[in-house]
């Protein structure tokens, strides 16, 4: 069954809930607005459940209704994980095996973005969803730059760490500053090493999309919700591979 | 402005006399060595106190120019109170701002004055500065008339809410609305990046990364702003801003001088978080303390984003080391208990059992703990995770600690936290949320006593004993080698490394610096 439709409390009804604001005074006019903006979103019937001013020149809804529209599973477009999702001790070994000495990560949070939130779930030793950070992995050295990096920094240390990867983290989104600062962050390394010799970029944030790697120039993306385990994962698979699979 | 539930923690007395001890006694070297120290801001501080504004062509304040050329020529050790008045007394410019223009162009330089030189130097610049600190005096006065006039927020704790949209024309009408929906205190955002900025950008900005840039002209508007709503609404709506980062005493100054009412102003926020040189930091933070103390402003400090990186049980007691160290700098720079807003958080994770009661416990302490300083609660950051509906209940909760245990300044939080800049919508929800936990609640704190002995009594000793540990060990060894190891926030940032340490330097035996002087001789004015 790949055709399906929202879920209220009845299979195939369809229903849906939504809430916005519209620059208008609170009134009749100001619902039937709502009902309008609705019905041309696609939910036919529309039931605005509530209604409230906000000050004198906006209103804000809530309506439920129904949608008539059909999404098909089987052509959802997503980036699956394409690597084995690896315990702590496993990517130790993988690292070992493969790598004979320690996989350096440099990471950071590049721009102005000052919050540090993400790559210290990935990194700090506290880690994330019950999963340890990276720095807990005996065979990963961890380096984290912290907040505010420059891209110019940033490369500089990862030229100094002899980084196998770099993790960069953004969470400002404001005005596509995380897609500004991440493409910056590419090509400034594709600038500073020859192709074979680039480390392993890597981004996360809550806001990327992951299908977007190539057009940043960067390996991976990562979005919301991903824990250590699966970019320690993602390292060993690339950078380490054979060997895991032997 | 504070409820005082009377012992309800029952903490010991000894133990609370003893971590005071111990805080000042791990502070006072840090106070030493920033009265030996001047930077950079401290001194463009002083030009701006003079009264020196404005910008070259490029956008460069005048009072970096002026201080970039005095230090070319004489070096930075001496201040720069006494090259820029010498080269005033023997005429080199009608006024400062001549004088800078002139030093821009490369047709002034400057000496350090010897003996009767000196003295007239000296003269001149206290009289020109004293001028300034006049200004604020007047400022304070003011807000004082207009909160008689007008009437002051209407409960505690206040209502506080961000704007944050980057463009100060925007920023307005939002702040007004806030306001008009129940905003007892707004607080402007800054730009993120404005901390490492070692100037103050100038004249009003309508570009800004998640915030707007605090600018003397923006403060300007936007507390004429606040003027208007105040009246209209009959109470006074306070204007808070951030002095942190490498502008410390600079920012402090301008927000005197165009009275703002609050700001956030952390003892070692800019270091743990902004990797702000941790000398830097103690010389500016205790010069812009000593500025909000003579402003009458209130500091909110930011010990909420220890637990942002840390964890918030784990960590708990560094927040409360940080609350009373922050409560020893403050003292020591002049301000009084009202103007303390200590900062903590509703920062532990909702899936851990008994979450909630562990909040209160925290949030308890730090009430008992400083029974006279209003105390700012920030809510949950950490675990929202973009489940509106699910972060509009934690903030409910979080509202009914605010509530139970007598806060002094509320941050209202929004469901959309970490998902979108607050939403017109997001805002009115969040404050439907406060008022109907606040209205609803009541004086529930006075029902509200802990049982003897139990989970919420034992959390909070079990807090402090850590606290007054951890006071200890950085007593003995030192605060910066604690700072340095990585106690806070669990980031490790050494003295000799940071940003903005090219910025300080050691005073000279001929040191002089008239807002220091007179800041220092402050007679502590009681009473907003």
């Amino acid at each position: 069954m790949t055709i399906v439709r929202p879920y209220g409390d009845t299979t195939g009804d369809g229903m849906v809930q939504l809430s916005f604001t519209l620059p208008v005074a609170h009134s009749k006019v100001a619902e039937g607005a709502a009902v309008q903006l609705a019905n041309k979103m696609g939910m036919d019937p529309a039931l605005v459940v509530h209604s409230k001013p906000m000050g004198p020149d906006f209103t804000f809804f809530v309506v439920y209704g129904r949608v008539n529209h059909l999404v098909d599973t089987s052509k959802v477009e997503v980036v699956e994980r394409d690597y084995p999702l690896l315990t702590p001790k496993e990517v130790n070994a993988a690292v070992k095996r493969g790598m004979r000495r320690r996989l350096v990560v440099v990471g950071g949070c590049i721009g102005t973005d000052a919050h540090t939130v993400g790559i210290d779930a990935i990194l700090n030793i506290k880690g994330f969803a019950g999963e340890k950070g990276l720095e807990y992995y005996r065979e990963l050295k961890v380096v984290n730059l912290g907040a505010q990096v420059s891209v110019p920094q940033l490369v500089e240390r990862a030229r100094a760490e002899k980084a196998d990867a770099v993790l960069v983290s953004q969470v400002i989104t404001q005005r596509d500053a995380h897609l500004l600062n991440t493409r910056e962050m590419s090509a400034a390394f594709r600038e500073a090493y020859p192709a074979e010799r680039r480390p392993l970029l890597v981004v996360g944030g809550p806001r990327f999309d992951e299908t977007m790697a190539g057009e940043l120039g960067v390996d991976r993306v990562f979005g919301r919700g991903t824990t250590p385990g699966e970019v320690a994962s993602f390292l060993v698979h690339r950078l380490a591979p054979a060997k895991v699979a032997a | 402005m504070t409820r005082r539930p009377k012992g309800k923690l029952d903490l010991d007395p000894a133990t609370v006399r003893k971590a005071r001890t111990l805080a000042r006694k791990a502070g006072r070297p840090i106070v030493e060595m920033a009265k030996q120290h001047t930077t950079v801001s401290v001194e463009r501080a002083t030009l701006r106190m003079a009264g020196l504004q404005g910008a070259d062509g490029d956008g460069i304040p005048w009072a970096n120019r002026l201080l970039d050329v005095v230090r070319a020529d004489v070096g930075l050790e001496h201040g720069v109170a006494l090259p820029v008045w010498d080269a005033l007394v023997r005429h080199e410019a009608e006024d400062l701002a001549t004088l800078a223009q002139k030093a821009g162009a490369g047709s002034v330089t400057f000496r350090v004055p010897e003996g009767r030189d000196a003295v007239r130097a000296r003269a001149a610049a206290r009289k020109q500065v004293g001028a300034g600190l006049k200004r604020i005096d007047r400022r304070r006065r003011e807000r004082t008339r207009m909160i008689k006039k007008h009437g002051d927020a209407p409960r505690t704790p206040w209502i506080y809410l961000i704007v944050a949209t980057g463009d100060i024309m925007e920023d307005i009408p939002q702040a007004q609305q806030a306001a008009r929906e129940g905003a007892d205190v707004i607080a402007v955002i800054r730009s993120t990046g404005q901390s490492l900025l070692d100037y103050v950008p100038e004249g009003a900005t309508r570009e800004g990364f998640a915030g707007t840039y605090a600018t003397q002209e923006n403060f300007r508007l936007m507390r004429a702003a606040l003027d208007e709503s105040s009246a209209e609404l009959g109470r006074y709506v306070r204007l808070t801003n951030y002095a942190s980062g490498l502008c410390m005493p600079e920012i402090a100054t301008l927000a005197g001088l165009e009275r703002l009412d609050m700001m956030l102003n952390d003892s070692m926020y800019g270091i743990l978080f902004r990797d702000i040189n941790p000398v830097r930091t103690f010389v500016d933070q205790r010069f812009s303390r000593q500025v909000h103390a003579r402003a009458g402003i209130i500091i909110n400090t930011g010990e909420d984003n220890y637990l942002t990186t840390a964890d918030a049980v784990e960590a708990a007691h560094t927040v409360t080391t940080s609350q009373l160290l922050n409560e020893y700098f403050a003292k020591e720079a002049g301000l009084e208990d009202w103007q303390l807003g200590l900062g903590h958080a509703f920062e532990i994770d909702p899936d851990l059992p008994n979450s909630f009661r562990l909040e209160l416990a925290h949030a308890l302490l730090a009430r008992e703990l400083f029974p006279d300083a209003p105390l700012k609660w920030m809510p949950p950051t950490r675990h929202m995770t973009g489940d509106v509906f699910r972060g509009n209940l934690l903030d409910g909760f979080f509202n009914l600690i605010g509530s139970l245990t007598g806060q002094g300044i509320l941050l209202v939080g929004m469901m959309t936290e970490a998902v979108v800049t607050p939403w017109l919508s997001d805002r009115d929800i969040a404050l439907q949320n406060v008022r109907y936990v606040l209205d609803a609640t009541g004086d529930l704190h006075e029902d509200f006593r802990p049982s003897p002995g139990g989970f919420v009594q034992q959390r909070a000793r079990a807090v402090l004993d850590d606290a007054v540990g951890l006071l200890e060990r950085l007593a003995q060894e030192s605060l910066l080698e604690g700072i340095a190891d990585g106690t806070f926030g669990l980031m490790r940032r050494p003295a000799d490394a940071g940003r903005g340490l090219d910025g300080v330097a050691k005073k000279s035996s001929v040191y002089y610096n008239p807002a220091s002087e007179l800041l220092e001789a402050t007679d502590r004015v009681s009473a907003p």
